[in-house]
Formats: structure tokens, C-alpha cells, sequence
């Protein structure tokens, strides 16, 4: 069917589908009256049971760390599905020409501010990340933004049009060896509540003293493992955006 | 206006859906599909909210402070995540199917004709 | 419902609606981290520290970035596509 038949048609059947949820949406309760007894029971009891003070990375990890599982290994697999997607296939004829040294001579640098700007922010970014991720369960953070965090200084490296370093950090194994590492972490520590005679994903270890640093238990171990996992796998993602743009890059000056 | 949260959350689904039912351009697509996954967080965030709560953290309050729910919290952040990776998983496809076919409308990919 | 509130969640619709509306990929982009920023907002006045700090971070950088590359490598494609007179649509055709 022709585009302006398929306009027509969502223009009706949008409408219609609008009208039914608004309809279904006045069941709910009066927005900013929240009425349901599970957000109450947990900010009550997390910081008592778990000794943690943020409750959001605490359901996140410990109550229900199971879904928190699930999430990691959507995010393994997209990695694994991009690289795959992205790799070069057979057909691929513009490396195997060009045998040239990789020298990064005549590649135009970008301007001085954005260098020096770019360099200067790698270090205070690295210990930013690894702040958020080691103090998800006191303050706002956690894994998944730490890890975010962390898998951008690698990138200001590249925007800072160190092309050289930027491949020598992002096609490391470490890379793999770390997101390998985040995922079987997180489930091998769910074993640890099995081997202690409890629950998978169980929170075993020593909960410490609310408000310190070592407190939680095994959420602040699940917390590094998560920063580890999303970290290694954003780099590895957009590595295999930029990976033939910065061959030909490399190539083309040398 | 308490209904107002919940009416820009449909609204952002629809017009999501109906930037993806016409689009020309797969890389249009998949960034219509992003604004249709953020209406969910809108409607999740809105049914977790309590008026003159706090955010829930009790780094520095105590405990026993009105806060807003945490469980909707943990849904939604998990869900931003995902959405990232599940966008570049898209738009290497995206990418592939423009090395295989040479365009990217989707109307046009003779492949995909049922 | 505060005023604040109410301007927030009508400046989300409008950003939105504005994010679909604009059919050049490249434009798109700018408009959707600036709705990543703007969703951030949102979800910091709704009392939500952790999301927003998630939305910013994937919504407003990682997300635009990843479009951005994936253009620029489209357009590599094409012009290799161009510049090489077509050698791959007899491969898979």
C-alpha cells in the first residue's frame, strides 16, 4: 500500500487508540497520590535490612537482581550482535590492497583548545566513573551510569585526534577480558549465595555498617561487575563504529 | 491537569508509531523508535510520583521521610539502558542492509516484501 | 500540579513531536539530544536522581553519538559506492 493510504489509516486508527487509552488512564490514580504499599514497604526496610542508603540500586541489585541479570545479558548480546554485524565480510576489498605502515603524521590535528581540553578531562573522568560505580548503593549511581561514564574517556581520547591510542586502547583484549569478566562475575556471584546455603542472587556476605563504604554485602560487588560489563561494552560498541574510519584514516596519510 | 502526565506519555506513543508507520529513512526510523520507548518512562516515572516526596535516598535524611516510589526507578533505568544497546544493534542492521541494497527507504528493500 | 511541572511536561510533547517531525537524519540528531537533555530535566523535577542521571549520560550523549557514526559510515559507504562503480551489487543481488 502507497504511503498517504498507510497516513490515512494510522491517522484513524492513532486517533481511536488515543481516545481508548485516555479512557483506560482515569482508572488510575491521581497523579502525585501514589497509592500502592510496595514503594512505602521498601523505603522503610532497605536501609535496616541491606544497611545501603540509595533504595533504587539496592532493588536494583538485591531484590531484584534477577531481572538486573536478564537486562546484562541483553546488553552482552547486542555487543556481540553489533561486532558481528559490523565486521567485514568477504567482499570487503579495501584492505587488502593497502599494505602501508600506519603513521600518524599528516592526519590534521584538531585545534589546541579541543586537545588540551579534551586530554585534560580523560583523568578527572576515569575517577568520576569509578566514583559513581563504587558509590551506587550510598548515592545516586551505580553500574550502569558509571559504566556509561567510563566508556566516554576513551572516546575524548579519539575527539582529541589521538587516533593511535585511541586503537591501542579500544582493540585490546583487556576490553573483551573485562566485559567477560563483568557478566560471568555477576553470575558466578549469584552461585556464591548457593554454595552458602541460601538462594541464587541471594545477599550473603557481610552487610557492614550503613552509610561506609564496604556496606551491602554483595550489592557493591554486583555494583563493579555491572560498571565493568557496560563499560568494556559500550568501548567495543562504538569501536566497531569507528573502526574502518579510523583504517582509512590511518591509511590514507601514511 | 493531574490527567497531563499521562496524556503527553500517549501522546509521545503515538507520534513515536507514527514517525515509524511513515518514514523514508531507517536512521528516521530508529530514532522515532527512541522517543516511543521514552513515553513509557514518562508514564512509569509519573505513577510513581508523590506529591512532597522526596527523592529515595536517605544518605542524609532520615528514614521515615516521604519519598517517591523506588521500584519504578529500578524499571525505568535498566529500561534506558537497554534502549542504548538494543539502538545499536538497529543501526548495525541499518548499516548492513545499506552495504547490501544501496538505499535505505524501507518501502524500497525488495527483500523485506512479504 | 506545580507550574514548573506543567511547562516541563508540555516542552517534552513539543520536543517530541519536534524530534518526528524532522525527516533529515542529521537534523534529527540535534533534536534528539536536545530532548535527551530535556527528558533529563523532566525526570530530575520528578524526584528521580538515578534516571535522571541514566538519561542524560545514554540519552543526550551515547545516543546521538551512535547515530552520528553510523551516518558518517553510511556516507563512506556511498561514496565508495560512487567512487568504485558499484563492484558489490553483483554480489548478493
Amino acid at each position: 500500500m502507497t504511503i498517504t493510504t498507510r497516513k490515512r489509516l494510522f491517522v484513524m486508527f492513532g486517533a481511536a487508540l488515543l481516545a481508548i487509552f485516555m479512557l483506560a488512564v482515569r482508572e488510575l490514580p491521581e497523579f502525585g497520590h501514589y497509592r500502592g504499599p510496595y514503594g512505602d514497604v521498601l523505603n522503610r526496610e532497605t536501609v535496616y535490612e541491606r544497611h545501603v542508603t540509595d533504595v533504587v540500586s539496592a532493588v536494583n541489585f538485591d531484590w531484584r537482581g534477577i531481572d538486573t541479570l536478564g537486562e546484562e545479558s541483553i546488553l552482552f548480546l547486542s555487543v556481540v550482535g553489533t561486532i558481528v554485524l559490523l565486521r567485514t565480510g568477504d567482499g570487503e576489498t579495501e584492505h587488502k590492497d593497502e599494505q602501508g605502515t600506519t603513521s600518524n603524521d599528516d592526519i590534521p590535528l584538531p585545534s589546541e583548545a579541543t586537545r588540551v581540553a579534551s586530554l585534560g578531562l580523560v583523568g578527572p573522568l576515569v575517577v568520576f566513573g569509578l566514583y559513581i560505580v563504587t558509590h551506587g548503593h550510598l548515592t545516586p549511581g551505580g553500574g550502569f551510569q558509571g559504566g556509561v561514564v567510563l566508556a566516554t574517556a576513551p572516546l575524548l581520547v579519539y575527539v582529541a585526534g589521538d587516533l593511535k591510542t585511541f586503537k591501542r586502547i579500544a582493540n585490546h583484549e583487556f576490553v573483551e577480558i573485562t566485559e567477560a569478566l563483568g557478566i560471568g562475575g555477576y553470575l558466578s556471584s549469584g552461585f556464591l549465595g548457593m554454595v552458602l546455603g541460601s538462594a541464587y542472587l541471594r545477599n550473603v556476605l557481610p552487610l557492614g555498617t550503613t552509610g561506609h563504604l564496604f556496606s551491602g554485602g554483595t550489592i557493591l560487588v554486583l555494583n563493579v561487575f555491572t560498571g565493568a560489563a557496560v563499560a568494556a561494552g559500550m568501548v567495543s560498541i562504538l569501536y566497531a563504529f569507528l573502526e574502518h574510519t579510523i583504517e582509512v584514516r590511518l591509511r590514507r596519510k601514511g | 491537569m493531574s490527567i497531563l502526565p499521562y496524556a503527553v506519555a500517549g501522546w509521545l506513543f503515538i507520534i513515536g508509531l507514527y514517525g515509524i508507520v511513515t518514514s523514508r529513512n531507517f536512521i528516521h526510523l530508529v530514532m522515532c523508535l527512541a522517543v516511543l520507548q521514552s513515553s513509557t518512562y514518562v508514564l512509569l516515572l509519573s505513577v510513581g510520583y508523590r506529591v512532597g516526596g522526596g527523592p529515595p535516598v536517605f544518605a542524609t535524611a532520615p528514614v521515615g521521610t516521604p519519598a517517591v516510589d523506588p521500584l519504578v526507578h529500578a524499571l525505568v533505568l535498566t529500561d534506558i539502558v537497554v534502549e542504548a544497546t538494543v539502538v545499536a544493534l538497529l543501526l548495525s542492521l541499518a548499516i548492513r542492509i545499506h552495504k547490501n541494497t544501496g538505499n535505505l527507504e524501507p518501502d524500497k528493500i525488495v527483500e523485506l516484501r512479504g | 500540579m506545580a507550574f514548573i511541572q506543567v511547562t516541563i511536561l508540555i516542552f517534552v510533547g513539543i520536543t517530541g513531536t519536534a524530534v518526528v517531525v524532522t525527516r533529515n537524519p542529521i537534523h534529527q540528531v540535534i533534536g534528539l539530544s536536545f530532548y535527551g537533555i530535556i527528558l533529563g530535566l523532566f525526570f530530575f523535577i520528578l524526584q528521580a536522581p538515578d534516571v535522571a542521571l541514566s538519561q542524560i549520560t545514554i540519552g543526550a550523549v551515547v545516543l546521538p553519538l551512535m547515530f552520528m557514526l553510523a551516518l558518517a559510515k553510511i556516507r563512506r559507504q556511498e561514496q565508495r559506492k560512487s567512487s568504485s562503480g558499484h563492484p558489490e551489487s553483483a554480489r548478493g543481488a
